[in-house]
């Protein structure tokens, strides 16, 4: 024995350790793949060995090559094997390759939990550190459920090592096993008053964290985090609770004021800049959580903007970035404050660092004015140039479109200036918001009237040199541009100066390259010009021009009929032919122009995005109902009608390749019409309505002067650039004319703009020309809603658990009991009821890995000692250890008294009211689940909301007043408590965590009336409700209480009640009746009438929740006839339901 | 919440990785190449913090990040974590680092990434900061190392010379020894603690 040990290490010093892995895979640099696979089969081989040494050399060696990005899983179950070897040193290199590899889908987790229970109760506190440690990275909710109690008892351990890991990790398993919370929680507060520092830390980290998720069940701590704020030193803690208060104050304004004045002490006199930063990033969540009429408070603000400002001049680019970050968030609430340091923000542009130029242009967004808006703009169109990554480029595209659209293009005077922009922004090489430009382009030529002779100008020049944009294939994002070039110069064409030579550009063979739905624009507005031109021509009876249009448009539209795209390729021919007939009738010198552009009729109107989804249901029409009679296929079909109202959008006509028959398509136009005939947006398309050319609506459009001297025609060259200067001059011009009739006010002219909030003198800038923003139709009444959901997969929403309601008895961490049957058998037994397919698994994963050229019968003896030895490690895991009923015992010290909550929240108030409440103390409007607010007891503070109310700061009579009525509510409350409280007993109650209150602490009689009942099932007949309880006497065993309510007004009888049993539970049934007997209830059900019947089940482990199928069949006698009724349930065992009901001792 | 800690070197070369929610092993490679990608490029002097790290989390993550001769150390955190506080974190990393190694450079980091994990999990745990007092942090690590050294006892001892020996005969190590010290000197950061 002593030569094999000796043996052992001798052979272990030639064995490849980690160094020598890493050494040879930096020697063998060529082929670096094979060299780590011939190490992994070393490792393998290592594996094998029984010298734990060797063992955990090979897993420190896999925790290094997992680094690299190869997948070890297959090693887990050695992992695991390491972790439980005694020696720290091989226990550390364990736990450290779980850490990284482990997650909740490895399977060999479920056999680490007596391991880790064991290291955790290890006299060696570096042995609890390093299982505390690893399972921070895997544990899973079953380990949490498992083991929370002992990490529980941890908390409270000698050793501050231990106690602040333990703290850290209750938060992981809170995560997992969310039950934890409540029972866990006093102790975690506890520990916020730790004597160790690091304790504490750990302990306001964990609540931190917890807080920021739900922070309202947080709300009454703050008293305590307020102590801890103005007493502790250490700058970590500080950060973590300030950051916390910037959390809550947006719940609770009164505890805002209270925290103003410390922070404002440690802004003065911190030398940390971490904490400053901290400090001001509060005070504005604070000053914004304050309604903003507080004149005292912009000595606050201007104390912020002023540290800010010293960051941002800040060599260091951390701070500046920082700086510009918290400024941002001032600028929602105080943009005039931040305004007065624009010139900071604009030198921030300039910074070398992109980042600190994002969040610079973060905050242009709201410092643009209508005085300034063209001078930034014209700034960031400098940087557009100079810019060299797209991205940042691309980003500095969205910020000017942005910043210029900002509110209904609050700020811009000028649109033409703004279109110029536009297509300025045309000229950038390879942007991907294409797109964005063309529907800010297509949105101002619509709402913006004025501006349509200009804008359809500016068009037709982008169209005439279109091969500008197109002729790199790079640049495919910007060729969206022509889509609304080619739309405006054909809706708008009455505004073109030579409508021909567009239609000429519109038809170039090039055209063919453009992507499918753009070439369908261009024919279709082809067509419109060509109505156009026809017009022009027919007033000058000059016959020959107007047919050599036509013929252009047959020579070239053939193009387009070829087209693989069917959108182009319908219109295309459809408008051939057209102009063919047109042709024709010329030929014959018929006037066809007046018909032509008849088709064209119309003007649009913008429709806010979402108005046709609100518009009202008239009265008596039944959206539901059928048009037509319902071809009998498809039930879905009948949704059809209403998905295309509500998809309906004029101006993003684009082609929809939709497949659909010829049935359904008339079904659908017939429904369309219906809705468009009861919808009162929507443009009738009777010819008679309009005749736009001469319709009066469009005569008051005033026509905007051009001046053309600029040279608008040469494509690329910068223009806006002279709108500056024009606006400048023009300004000047207008403070001379002011100064003449300096007390004649000027009407303002924007007709239809909302008021607006820029800055001082705003008015004082009046728009170039005339704009009159055609607003977007909404139905009245409407409003555009923005209801975000919040995600329901959050694994935080879980824990939204009320802390201050006192614990029920039901509520307890689960605590290992010792149950007979393990006790006869320690561990043979579970071992195979719980380990089996675990086992084959594992050895047919072997198996494979063996396969690789080995004989098979070595393999066979091999396999066959590899089981005998899972099954002894199993059996050491698995061990139980009586010192841990001595542990539990422990914790029964920590009970806490259930009045103490409720009398903390009055306390709460009573702490934030201390401090000056204006008289105006705003109500909360929490908007907490309506669940939580009717059953929650009196802690909630958010539960009071006439409290604040009452609260008068001046008097001090009125406080003493309150105190007592404080007092009065309470007693109230408690009574009213008391009353739900036995008004829940015997209460179905489906909602998962609201069930736990209903026990208190009060009841000690044994065995306390079952509380949480859960729907089994249910007809029409007969509702059934169960709940699962331990039993005290054998613990083997558990009571299902079933409640049968006869909800019909029949005679329910000889009802039977059967489980398909699993091997893990079975219902006991009398002797000598076969396993699949039912039970006979024994009693039978009057209508109305509810009994409750008790079945007893044999459980094998609890730590397998099971779902049992079962039938309950039972004969329903009427008056008439009796019947024979059937009805399925199924019966859930959860591990919960396993817990037996002590007294608390929490 | 620290959701990743990352240490590679100037070519992208994974020296730790330390995830504290679970990926696939390519999920993972994929984060430190698109991590690497990202800081890489940045210059020095411009500020340490980078937003959309893609692959973790989503918008409320950024990546907190300090450059030190060879090696980028890359925490991708929350925003629950104050940006300069990680900051400083990594500053105390480090300099632990540098007491326990004696004078870091890359190659400790290269052979000893077991004794890196383990200096860091008395840092981090499960994502949360445990300790951020180095002097603290150096006393347990010395304890757990004075831990070992006892348990390998007599038995360790032929297995230390040999691979003392072995460290000698390598030719490379003396080649790599100079590959760079890491400057632990950081300028403009007031102390933390």
């Amino acid at each position: 024995m002593a030569l094999k040990i000796v043996k052992g290490s001798i052979d272990r010093m030639f064995d490849k350790n980690l160094q020598d892995l890493v050494r040879g895979i930096r020697n063998h640099k060529e082929d670096e793949a094979k060299y780590i696979s011939t190490c992994i089969d070393e490792i393998k081989q290592e594996l094998k060995q029984d010298n734990i040494a060797v063992k955990a050399n090979a897993v420190c060696k896999l925790t290094y090559l997992q680094m690299l990005g190869y997948d070890v899983s297959w090693a887990a179950f050695n992992i695991v094997e390491v972790m439980s070897s005694s020696k720290f040193t091989y226990k550390r290199i364990g736990y450290l390759a779980a850490s990284q590899c482990f997650h909740e889908g490895t399977d060999v987790i479920m056999l680490t939990t007596n391991q880790i229970r064991k290291d955790l109760s290890s006299p060696h506190q570096y042995d609890t550190g390093v299982a505390l440690t690893g399972l921070s990275c895997f544990v899973t909710p079953d380990l949490a459920r498992d083991l929370a109690n002992d990490i529980m008892t941890l908390m409270s351990h000698t050793k501050p090592y231990i106690r602040k890991k333990a703290v850290l990790i209750m938060y992981k398993v809170f995560l997992k096993y969310p039950e934890s919370l409540r029972p866990a929680f006093p102790r975690l507060k506890e520990k916020l008053e730790d004597p160790d520092p690091g304790v504490q830390s750990a302990a306001v980290n964990v609540i931190c964290e917890l807080a920021r998720r739900n922070p309202k069940n947080y709300l009454s701590l703050a008293p305590l985090f307020f102590k801890l704020m103005t007493s502790s030193t250490n700058n970590w803690v500080l950060i973590k609770i300030i950051k916390l208060f910037g959390a809550l104050t947006p719940l609770e304004p009164r505890l805002g004021k209270k925290l103003i004045e410390p922070l404002t002490n440690l802004i003065h006199s911190t030398s940390a800049m971490s904490l400053l930063y901290e400090c001001v990033n509060t005070v504005i969540a604070v000053l914004i959580s304050l309604s903003s009429g507080m004149p005292n408070h912009s000595a606050s603000i201007q104390l912020c903007v002023q540290k800010l400002r010293i960051l941002i001049e800040d060599s260091d680019q951390n701070l500046k970035y920082l700086g510009l970050l918290a400024m941002s968030k001032i600028l929602k609430t105080h943009p005039k404050s931040v305004q007065s340091h624009k010139d900071l923000i604009l030198q921030c542009l300039d910074d070398k660092d992109e980042s600190i130029r994002l969040r610079a242009l973060d905050l242009l967004y709201g410092m643009v004015s209508k005085k300034n808006l063209m001078e930034i703009v014209k700034k960031l169109m400098l940087h557009v140039d100079k810019a060299e990554g797209t991205t940042y480029r691309d980003e500095l595209l969205t910020k000017i479109i942005d910043i210029c659209s900002q509110s209904n293009y609050q700020y811009i005077t000028n649109f033409e200036w703004y279109i110029s922009i536009l297509v300025e922004l045309t000229r950038l090489e390879g942007t991907r918001h294409g797109h964005l430009i063309a529907s800010q382009m297509l949105d101002v030529a619509i709402r913006v009237k004025a501006i349509r002779g200009f804008a359809v100008a500016q068009m037709a020049t982008l169209l005439d040199n279109a091969h500008l944009l197109t002729g790199n294939t790079q640049r495919n994002g910007i060729c969206e541009v022509l889509y609304a070039a080619a739309w405006i110069c054909g809706e708008f064409s009455e505004h073109l100066e030579d409508p021909m030579q567009t239609l000429e550009a519109m038809l170039r063979p090039k055209v063919a390259t453009l992507p499918g739905h753009i070439q369908a624009v261009y024919v279709q507005n082809a067509a419109k010009l060509f109505a156009t031109v026809l017009r022009k021509h027919e007033g000058e009876t000059d016959s020959h021009a107007a047919q050599e249009t036509s013929q252009l448009l047959i020579d070239r539209l053939p193009l387009f009929v070829q087209s693989a795209n069917l959108e182009v390729q319908e219109r295309a021919s459809c408008i051939l032919q057209l102009v063919k007939y047109i042709q024709k009738l010329q030929q014959k010198k018929v006037e066809v122009a007046e018909e032509v552009t008849a088709l064209f009729a119309g003007e649009l109107n913008p429709v806010a995005p979402k108005a046709q989804k609100k518009v009202p249901v008239p009265e008596g029409l039944d959206l539901d109902a059928w048009i037509n009679k319902p071809p009998s296929e498809s039930e879905s079909e009948d949704e059809k009608p209403k998905a295309v109202f509500a998809k309906e959008e004029p101006k993003h006509s684009r082609s929809r390749h939709t497949e659909v028959d010829e049935k359904e398509l008339a079904r659908r136009r017939e429904a369309r019409k219906r809705e468009q005939a009861n919808n009162p947006f929507y443009i009738k398309a009777s010819p008679s309505s309009q005749k736009v050319y001469d319709a009066p609506g469009v005569e008051h459009i005033p026509v905007v002067q051009i001046d053309l001297s600029v040279p608008l025609k040469v494509p690329g060259m910068p223009m806006s650039d002279q709108y500056l200067k024009l606006e400048e001059e023009r300004r000047q011009k207008e403070k001379a004319e002011r100064k003449k009739e300096k007390k004649k006010k000027r009407e303002k002219r924007g007709k239809e703009r909302k008021a607006d909030s820029g800055p001082e003198s705003e008015e004082d800038i009046a728009p170039a020309h005339q704009v009159d923003i055609v607003t977007e139709e909404m139905p009245e009444n409407a409003l555009p809603s923005d209801d975000d959901d919040k995600d329901p997969n959050d694994p935080h929403k879980a824990l939204d658990i009320d802390l201050d309601k006192p614990l029920a008895d039901s509520e307890k961490l689960p605590v290992r009991t010792h149950r007979p049957e393990v006790l006869k058998s320690p561990a043979e037994d579970r071992v195979n009821e719980s380990i089996p397919q675990e086992t084959k698994k594992r050895s047919g994963k072997e198996k494979k890995e063996k396969k690789k050229g080995k004989e098979k019968d070595r393999k066979r003896s091999k396999e066959e000692k590899k089981k005998k030895k899972h099954k002894e490690v199993e059996e050491e895991l698995l061990e139980s250890h009586p010192e841990e009923a001595v542990q539990s015992e422990e914790t029964k010290e920590a009970a806490t008294p259930p009045t103490s909550t409720s009398a903390e929240a009055s306390e709460l108030d009573f702490w934030l009211c201390s401090a000056p409440v204006p008289p105006a103390a705003q109500e909360e409007t929490a908007p907490s689940s309506a669940a939580a607010v009717d059953t929650s007891s009196a802690a909630a503070p958010e539960s009071e909301p006439d409290e604040p109310k009452d609260a008068e700061p001046e008097d001090t009579k009125s406080s003493k007043h309150k105190k007592k009525k404080q007092k009065k509510e309470k007693e109230e409350k408690e009574k009213k408590k008391k009353k739900r409280h036995h008004h829940h007993h015997h209460h179905s109650n489906a909602g998962g965590e609201d069930s736990v209150q209903n026990g208190t602490v009060e009841e000690e009689e044994p065995l306390p009336p079952m509380s949480n009942y859960f729907l089994l099932a249910e007809n029409s007949y007969i509702k059934m409700v169960y709940d699962i309880q331990g039993n005290h006497q054998d613990e083997s065993k558990v009571v299902v209480s079933v409640i049968f309510e006869n909800k019909s007004d029949s005679f329910l009888k000889s009802m039977e009640f059967n489980v398909l049993d699993s091997l893990n539970s079975k219902l006991q049934r009398p002797e000598g009746a076969g396993a699949h007997d039912s039970l006979t209830v024994p009693f039978q059900l009057p209508p109305g009438i509810s009994n409750e019947a008790h079945f007893v089940f044999s459980v094998q482990s609890i730590v397998m929740p099971q779902k049992l199928k079962g039938t309950l069949t039972f004969i329903v006698k009427s008056d008439e006839s009796s019947t024979h009724e059937k009805l399925d349930f199924k019966l859930h065992f959860t591990c919960t339901s396993y817990l037996i009901t002590t007294p608390c001792y929490l | 919440m620290i959701k990743a800690i990352l240490i590679f070197n100037n070519h992208g070369k994974p020296r730790l990785s330390k995830f504290y929610e679970h990926y696939t092993e390519d999920t993972e490679q994929q984060i430190i190449r698109e991590t690497f990608h990202l800081v890489s490029k940045r210059d020095e002097n411009i500020c340490n913090f980078l937003e959309g790290g893609l692959l973790i989390g989503g918008s409320d993550n950024k990546l907190i990040y300090r450059h030190y001769a060879t090696l980028y150390f890359v925490f991708c955190v929350d925003s629950s974590e104050s940006e300069l506080g990680i900051l400083d974190l990594i500053q105390v990393l480090v300099e632990t680092l540098d007491k326990c190694f004696e004078n870091v450079c890359e190659l400790d980091l290269i052979f000893h990434v077991d004794k890196v994990h383990n200096i860091l999990a008395e840092m981090v745990m499960g994502g949360m900061v445990l300790e951020t007092n180095m002097s603290e942090i150096i006393t347990q690590v010395e304890a757990q190392g004075k831990m070992e050294k006892s348990e390998a006892g007599i038995t360790g001892a032929p297995a230390r010379a040999v691979s003392a020996v072995k460290n000698m005969n390598l030719p490379e190590m003396p080649k790599n020894i100079n590959i760079g010290d890491i400057s632990i000197k950081v300028p403009n950061l007031p102390s933390f603690k």
